[in-house]
């Protein structure tokens, strides 16, 4: 597709440069002076200025004129050979599109076998294949750590992929699907609809109360009835579904955190979180691999909601502890 | 140490120049040099402990950074270029400013545009432009005074006794109206609210625009503006004739001709066009010599004095800073060939390639020529200390070499991390692994710009002293124009004009 809404702007794009760049060498041969002869006095030009400033005119310096002349051929010669004139491609033919899809091509050739192999291989096989888990692991560096974190610890309002707890369930195919299309979880915010501020006081109580923290008996009974709002997606017993994403409320695990201010922010604003689809980004045998490595991390079940103990987590390789040890003040 | 203070001439004002703007911006020149280079030296240190200012929102990286920047771009060089250009416009024309009180609103207006960049960046109102960071009052704001700012030069130039405009007054010139419109094309905006704008442009346009004013604030305000200080105090102080008139002619138009093409340099293997991308490139290059134009004349200045480079540290503080111009314009090119770009951008090397030229060029022939300038104010010969200015250069240059060799090698070694490759295709290593490798020349890189404050401090130390010892002066207007056959050059003996020039 031309980069121009008509020939005009390539044609003027083209003669614009050719005549800037030639203008530069005009300036400086019709600037071009005698050399003075040995032992001649340079002169003075012009005033003086301010009691005691004056101005010598010495010729300008040949190898500078020189340097000067080289780079206006050089920029000549480069538009000859490479896109610069408006629409003229150059001899080359040369864009960047076309080197970035050829050295696509030829990273895909090189190492496509390799991936394409692992892609045969089932994601719980290949959590235990040791160079598999080594690829997933610098797949996982470098794409998903920005949120997830180096040890895939998570942080606030990112999870924690090393624990029995999964937003959207933590057998193979699902950690796949969320791999491959992305997840977006929204909590619609309910202030309005469980009675304002009164309502998200006390739902708040009852929520803190569903994992045993510290609440009001009598607030939390009153938030129990208004309850209801939220069993639509998070259950009667606030179990959560996967179905759905819905957090669990009854365990001890907090997306954003269980403090009376942060659950009640919850409930007031809501909450949107979504995790970015990766197929695209990285076609399906990396994905493949990183789904492989997310579940051998210790948290997988293989399953569908079936209860896992949370395994004792080991870094894979000495470089998921190394990049973590920063230095603190 | 021999200091003689000048007679005050109590002459009205129409005999005398008008040095109460001059000494104006000299003083808040050192002022905003403490503050823009000490919030310098805090987020470099907050690089190294990111929590050091317990997570207050206001000293965090993010918005102490554009501070910085603005601090000491457009308040310590801003106000010395302003300065340092009506000493210079006066005393090279022979003419006192048209207008005493467009000045003063000149500079109060400037001032208080740097206030409310000090508040609204630290609470976070930002267009999101780089260097152009401030929101659509404020430039409304900077284009009045900028305006003002106009006026007062090119009215004196008007009013000018001599025939010639000096060549110093042609890089002040251009850097007036060059940055006029940078920053009202950059700027268009369409205002929200009172401190929200969104820009007039969208997508790769926006960053074009963007990055055209971007390049050519660095190539008209800070290369420019500073080049028409190194014309006049480098002969000044150097008490010898410019190299070549023919030589400022020539690179004075080509600079500033290719400067215009140079800023898709900053956009290489973006969504840009390739062929804009190209343009860019070979304008950068091209743009070689004529940087190198400017320190060919100052350094040739010199020729015949170069033993006063011995024992003046004014001096020495003039011609290593265009050993910096000479090194920053050629790093600046050979950045701008796509290949090397590939590997330095978005890394410290960048930050190095903008420190030596700020830190080395800009930084450098301000200390020179405020060294000259502010004793002259106070109706002084010289500062109150010549061994004090030895130090500031030494400890200033100690401080310059550190910076940017530390930001030379973490750049580099960033570049090759983030492109190496393992034989499976995957990245060697993860971003992070890249800052944790980065420690040890941020560490240097704090050292060494804590160096370079140090310095600062040295200065205005220095300056009090002066200031405290000297009255303000106010020099008087010669009543006649010197003429060459007055001139008495040290080495030289007689100097005639070249006839029928």
């Amino acid at each position: 597709m031309s980069d121009f809404s008509s020939n005009f702007w390539s044609w003027f794009i083209a003669v614009v440069s050719i005549i800037s760049i030639v203008g530069c060498g005009v300036l400086l041969w019709t600037q071009t002076m005698k050399r003075p002869s040995k032992g001649e006095q340079v002169k003075l030009h012009g005033n003086v200025w301010d009691e005691d400033l004056v101005e010598f005119n010495n010729p300008m310096p040949g190898w500078w004129m020189w340097l000067f002349y080289i780079t206006i051929f050089f920029s000549l010669c480069y538009l000859a050979f490479y896109p610069g004139l408006g629409d003229f491609a150059g001899k080359f033919g040369w864009t960047s599109t076309v080197q970035y899809d050829e050295e696509v091509k030829k990273a895909d050739a090189e190492f496509g076998p390799m991936f394409a192999k692992y892609a045969q291989v089932d994601i719980p096989t290949l959590a235990k294949d040791a160079t598999a888990n080594e690829i997933g692991q610098r797949l996982f560096l470098n794409n998903c750590a920005q949120c997830h974190g180096s040890d895939a610890g998570g942080s606030k309002g990112f999870p924690n992929l090393r624990d029995a707890d999964w937003l959207y369930g933590g057998d193979p195919a699902s950690i796949e699907t969320t791999l491959t299309l992305g997840r977006n979880g929204v909590m619609p915010p309910l202030g309005d609809a469980i009675g304002g501020e009164a309502g998200i006081k006390e739902v708040m109580n009852y929520v803190r109360s569903l994992s045993g923290l510290k609440h009001d008996a009598a607030l939390a009974a009153n938030g129990k009835l208004k309850f209801t709002v939220c069993a639509a997606c998070h259950g009667p017993e606030g179990k959560g579904m996967q179905a759905l994403g819905s957090p669990n409320l009854t365990d001890k695990i907090w997306l954003y955190g269980s403090s009376e201010e942060t659950i009640s922010e919850t409930i007031r604003l809501g909450r949107n979180n979504k995790m970015p689809a990766q197929l695209e980004r990285l076609g399906e045998a990396k994905v493949h691999l990183l789904a492989a490595y997310v579940y051998g991390l210790g948290g997988g079940s293989s399953q569908i909601n079936s209860a896992v103990s949370v395994a004792p987590v080991v870094p894979v390789a000495s470089a998921a502890s190394a990049v973590t040890d920063v230095p603190k003040p | 140490m021999q200091l003689e203070i000048a007679q005050n001439h109590n002459q009205p004002n129409s005999q005398t120049y008008n040095y109460k703007v001059v000494r104006q911006f000299a003083i808040m020149t050192i002022v905003w040099g403490i503050v823009g280079m000490l919030v310098g030296v805090i987020i470099a240190a907050e690089l190294i402990w990111p929590d050091m200012t317990f997570g207050i929102q206001w000293l965090s990286f993010g918005r102490l950074r554009p501070l910085h920047t603005n601090a000491v771009i457009f308040a310590f060089g801003g106000c010395a270029l302003m300065g340092t250009s009506y000493y210079v416009v006066q005393r090279t024309c022979q003419a006192r400013l048209i207008s005493d009180r467009l000045a003063a609103f000149h500079f109060w207006g400037w001032q208080l545009v740097i206030v409310l960049a000090a508040i609204t960046l630290p609470l976070g109102y930002t267009q999101g432009k780089e260097y152009a960071e401030l929101e659509w009052p404020i430039d409304v704001l900077i284009t009045i005074v900028w305006v003002a700012y106009a006026i007062v030069f090119f009215g004196t130039i008007m009013r000018r006794k001599t025939a010639h405009i000096y060549v110093a007054n042609w890089f002040y010139g251009a850097f007036i109206v060059t940055v006029a419109l940078l920053h009202i094309v950059n700027n268009a905006a369409v205002p929200v609210s009172f401190w929200k704008s969104y820009s007039a442009y969208a997508g790769v346009q926006d960053a074009m625009i963007q990055w055209w004013y971007g390049h050519n604030a660095v190539g008209f305000f800070l290369t420019a503006g500073f080049l028409g200080m190194m014309y006049y105090f480098v002969p000044k102080q150097a008490e010898r004739p410019v190299y070549s008139y023919r030589l400022s002619v020539v690179h004075f138009w080509a600079l500033i001709f290719t400067y215009m093409w140079a800023g898709p340099h900053h956009l290489h293997y973006t969504a840009l066009p390739d062929w804009a991308q190209s343009l860019g490139m070979l304008f950068s290059l091209i743009l070689l010599a004529p940087s190198w134009g400017g320190m060919i004349n100052g350094m040739m200045t010199l020729s015949g004095a170069w033993h006063k480079l011995r024992d003046d540290p004014i001096l020495k503080f003039l011609i290593v800073s265009l050993s910096f111009y000479g090194m920053s314009t050629f790093e600046g090119p050979m950045l701008a060939i796509k290949t090397i770009n590939g590997l330095a951008h978005y890394t410290d090397w960048i930050i190095g390639h903008v420190h030596s030229g700020a830190l080395g060029w800009v930084a450098f022939i301000t200390f020179g020529s405020m060294y000259y300038l502010i004793p002259r104010l106070f109706g002084l010969k010289q500062m109150y200390s010549v061994r004090l200015i030895s130090l500031h250069f030494w400890v200033a240059t100690i401080g310059v070499v550190l910076y940017i060799a530390a930001l030379w090698i973490s750049g580099v070694m960033q570049g090759l991390m983030w492109r190496a490759v393992n034989p499976d295709g995957t990245l060697t290593y993860s971003f992070v692994e890249g800052v944790k490798a980065s420690y040890p020349y941020w560490t240097i890189r704090l050292i060494g710009g804590s160096l370079f404050f140090i310095g600062m401090l040295i200065m205005t130390y220095n300056v009090i002293r002066t200031v405290m010892m000297g009255h303000a002066y106010d020099a008087p207007i010669p009543a006649t124009l010197p003429s060459h056959s007055d001139l008495k050059i040290g080495g030289l003996g007689s100097l005639q004009p070249a006839q029928g020039d």
